[in-house]
């Protein structure tokens, strides 16, 4: 045969249709891989980047070098946490779905990574997270009905109506703003890593993105920047499968993990089980105490499953086959907290369905009670005008003379409606109204 | 006041801001113990350590990106990048994240980086040493863009932008780094000693962001110019022989309009000129703005004068460059007219 090459299109193992397939998942026994020591080096512990650290075994029991002994009081928290999250994209679906809201994306499957990291995380430490870690909001205590009026756009949207639903942020929870660009935030976070040793702090940052964004240049630059400073960071690579329609392959799956892209940059890799929270929480723990201690990043692959399509735009059965989730050979994240808990005897059936009751009465309240703040078509409305704030810290001239356009034009059409679809000489954008902006009292460039 | 050129003023803003402020760092490639390929932070890194002036790894987006978390970490700082020619693999962090954070976080979060390079042609530098992209950076909401024209502003202005707390996108016209330079090629070198803003004080002292700064009085016309191309237009108003009044903008964005139309509005005549490409570059904002404001006092059309739209040429460098006999050529154009 002649010697040619051959342009090679990674498949996944399963269309709509086909039986689903993972037998390409490599998986550990629980309590197989070895705990090392925080302080062991790169090239001791590259194993971890291809084996599999699970705690949870087959009998819902914790076993191995990783069980981070947590109190059943913990666990319980864990679980509630874990539920929530799933209760509120329940019902954010529902009203994406009724017409209520423009967007949404679901966590559902993911729910143990934001939970568990969240939570082995100190409230000091600064997440910069992806689109799908609303747990780690969960974790932190914002209110629900914070979110809610942030995918509503309304009069308590924290993000003044500039961002798309989920995209949230809060300071003073130390959770950094949704970009919506991908992978962005992964070497902000080691410059904020960076800035912090520079201080010489305890405080250490982590963030995450998805397989398919390590695909992306900011990728590489967080690894780079985060080993060559060794940078207290934790960057998370979420795992879930899919990228909207294309499979981890994409994204470079088919040739290794993407846990042993760390080694590569001289970073540990660990490779885990996402939907185990207790190994989640564990090697959290063990990144966080390294990082803390000046041992630099470490990068941590979470292997799990997204259970729902990418957003509420997406139609995941064009893809891929309908029942692929429960063929997932990692199971559900909160079934198996559940089941652990129960087997541990601090669990059972009727407290799960009283909690669920709980949540869901919790939820349907914040709702109840985000709506009242106005939604996009209906209620209370931000002021469009503020659209031009923030922009600088200061406004100057050319933004506040736009504004009195703006609200110009909002005058003439309280004035007489019908003449909102004809532009008058005030929509044409010149410097006639810029008298009015002048007298304006707005701080200006001085 | 001692006689700097613009890299000693430029480095000396930076040694003033790391003495007043231990939050600022400084950071980009080659800028460490080396000092920079354009010796801007000579003696920086040995004077406050390592840990304020940091070498990085060659990744624009890194640099970028990095320098956008210590901002929100609480530090200022102050990125290069070598050559305004290799800022695009940082343009997304630019564009969509450090102009945008205020914005789209409601003012919870914020970076102030003040992001320095190295711009413009003159150096024999072909087309990836010598571009003026100071346009693809204005067109972008929330980020503020200097470009000073002489040691004295440089120094005022990139002390006013670390201080700022919105980010600044910091343009430093190489071909006058150690003296102005008035388009003529074949002319010995002129140093900063030789011009008045060459004379800086060593202490510290702000030059206003967004304040256009009259270079030169006058009454028959407006030129509206800033960077490199202020001095040879100044050649050029001598060549042409005409009363011009120059408008060195010194930031491009946000604008000082009033400056720069009410100074149209009185000679009746403007006369755009920047060194960047000519097709959708800043001078189509500038005409659009003084067109707007100054319509019914214009005596002649506006003309612009800019690079060629083609990418900068190694061997073509002299027929490429804006010199002062096609600004000289315009003013007397819109001199004769009506």
């Amino acid at each position: 045969m002649a010697q040619r090459s051959r342009l090679h299109v990674p498949h996944p193992p399963a269309r709509p249709g086909d039986r689903p397939d993972f037998s390409y998942v490599r998986l550990s026994p629980a309590g197989a891989v070895i705990r090392p020591d925080v302080t062991a080096s790169v090239a001791d512990i590259e194993s971890l980047a291809t084996s599999l650290v699970r705690v949870l075994d087959e009998r819902h029991a914790a076993v191995g070098p990783w069980n981070p002994h947590l109190e059943a009081p913990d666990l319980q928290v864990g679980l509630r946490h874990m539920l929530l999250t799933r209760l509120f994209d329940d019902r954010m679906q529902r009203m994406q779905r009724q017409g209520r809201i423009s967007f949404y994306m679901k966590s559902t499957g993911e729910e143990a990574v934001s939970v568990a990291q969240g939570m082995a995380l100190r409230p000091g430490d600064m997440l910069f997270p992806a689109y799908r870690n609303q747990g780690l909001y969960v974790v932190r205590g914002r209110s629900l009905t914070d979110l809610m009026c942030q995918c509503l756009s309304n009069t308590h949207d924290m993000c003044k109506g500039r961002q798309m639903p989920v995209m949230y942020h809060w300071a003073g929870g130390n959770i950094f703003s949704i970009s919506g660009n991908l992978a962005t935030q992964f070497p902000q976070a080691a410059g904020w890593a960076m800035a912090a040793a520079i201080r010489g702090e305890d405080r250490i940052a982590a963030s995450w993105i998805g397989e398919g964004s390590t695909a992306e240049a900011d990728f590489h630059h967080a690894l780079t920047f985060a080993s060559v400073y060794r940078a207290p960071v934790i960057l998370n690579v979420v795992n879930n499968q899919w990228a909207i329609s294309t499979f981890q392959g994409f994204a470079g799956g088919e040739r290794g993990t993407f846990a042993a892209r760390g080694p590569g940059y001289g970073i540990p890799g660990i490779r885990v089980d996402g939907n185990d929270f207790l190994a989640v929480y564990a090697v959290t723990q063990w990144a966080a105490e390294r990082a803390r201690m000046s041992g630099g990043p470490t990068l941590i692959e979470h292997v799990t499953y997204r259970a729902s399509a990418h957003s509420t735009s997406d139609d995941p059965s064009r893809y891929r086959p309908r029942d692929e989730w429960q063929a997932w050979p990692l199971g559900d994240p909160v079934q198996r907290l559940k089941n652990h808990l129960i087997a541990l005897g601090e669990w059972s059936e009727q407290r799960h369905t009283a909690l669920e009751k709980e949540l869901e009465a919790h939820v349907a309240a914040c709702w109840k009670e985000a709506m009242s703040y106005g939604t996009l078509t209906d209620g209370p409305a931000l002021d469009p005008a503020t659209m031009f704030e923030d922009v600088f810290k200061q406004m100057p001239q050319h933004l506040a003379r736009q504004r009195e356009q703006l609200r110009a034009l909002q005058a003439l059409r309280k004035r007489s409606p019908q003449a909102s679809s004809a532009p008058g000489p005030t929509a044409a954008g010149g410097r006639a109204e810029s008298d009015a902006a002048q007298s304006d009292n707005v701080p200006g460039e001085g | 006041m001692a006689h700097m050129n613009m890299v000693q003023a430029l480095n000396s803003a930076m040694d003033i801001m790391l003495q007043r402020d231990p939050r600022v760092v400084i950071l980009g490639e080659d800028v460490g113990y080396f000092g920079g390929v354009f010796r801007v932070t000579d003696g920086l890194q040995r004077k406050y350590g390592e840990h304020r002036v940091l070498d990085t790894p060659i990744a624009e987006g890194g640099i970028i990106g990095a320098a956008i978390g210590m901002g929100v970490n609480g530090l200022k700082p102050v990125a290069e990048i070598q050559f305004a020619d290799y800022i695009y693999p940082g343009f997304d962090q630019v564009v969509s994240e450090l102009a945008r954070l205020r914005y789209r976080s409601a003012g919870e979060f914020s970076a102030p980086v003040t992001i320095r390079t190295p711009c413009g042609g003159g150096i024999r530098g072909g087309q990836t040493h010598s571009q003026s992209p100071e346009a693809i950076f204005t067109h972008v909401s929330g980020i503020k863009v200097v470009m000073p024209s002489n040691p004295y502003d440089a120094k005022g202005l990139l002390i006013s932008s670390i201080e700022d707390d919105d980010p600044v996108v910091f343009f430093e016209p190489k071909r006058i780094y150690n003296g102005p330079f008035d388009g003529d090629p074949n002319k010995p070198a002129i140093p900063w000693t030789s011009h008045p803003r060459g004379e800086v004080p060593e202490d510290y002292y702000t030059v206003p962001i967004s304040r256009a700064a009259i270079a030169r009085p006058g009454n028959d016309v407006t030129v509206l110019t800033y960077g490199t191309m202020v001095h040879v237009v100044e050649a050029a108003v001598r060549l042409a022989g005409v009363d011009a009044e120059i408008i060195d903008i010194r930031t491009l964005a946000p604008l000082d309009v009033d400056t720069l139309c009410s100074s149209v509005c009185r000679t009746g005549r403007c006369v755009v000129v920047h060194e960047a490409t000519l097709f959708g570059g800043f001078g189509a904002e500038l005409v659009a703005t003084v067109q707007e404001a100054c319509f019914w006092n214009l005596q002649a059309p506006i003309l612009r004068v800019a690079g060629w739209d083609t990418p900068y040429p190694h061997a073509f460098e002299w027929e490429y460059f804006p010199g002062q006999e096609r600004v000289a050529q315009a003013l007397k154009s819109v001199m004769e007219a009506a």
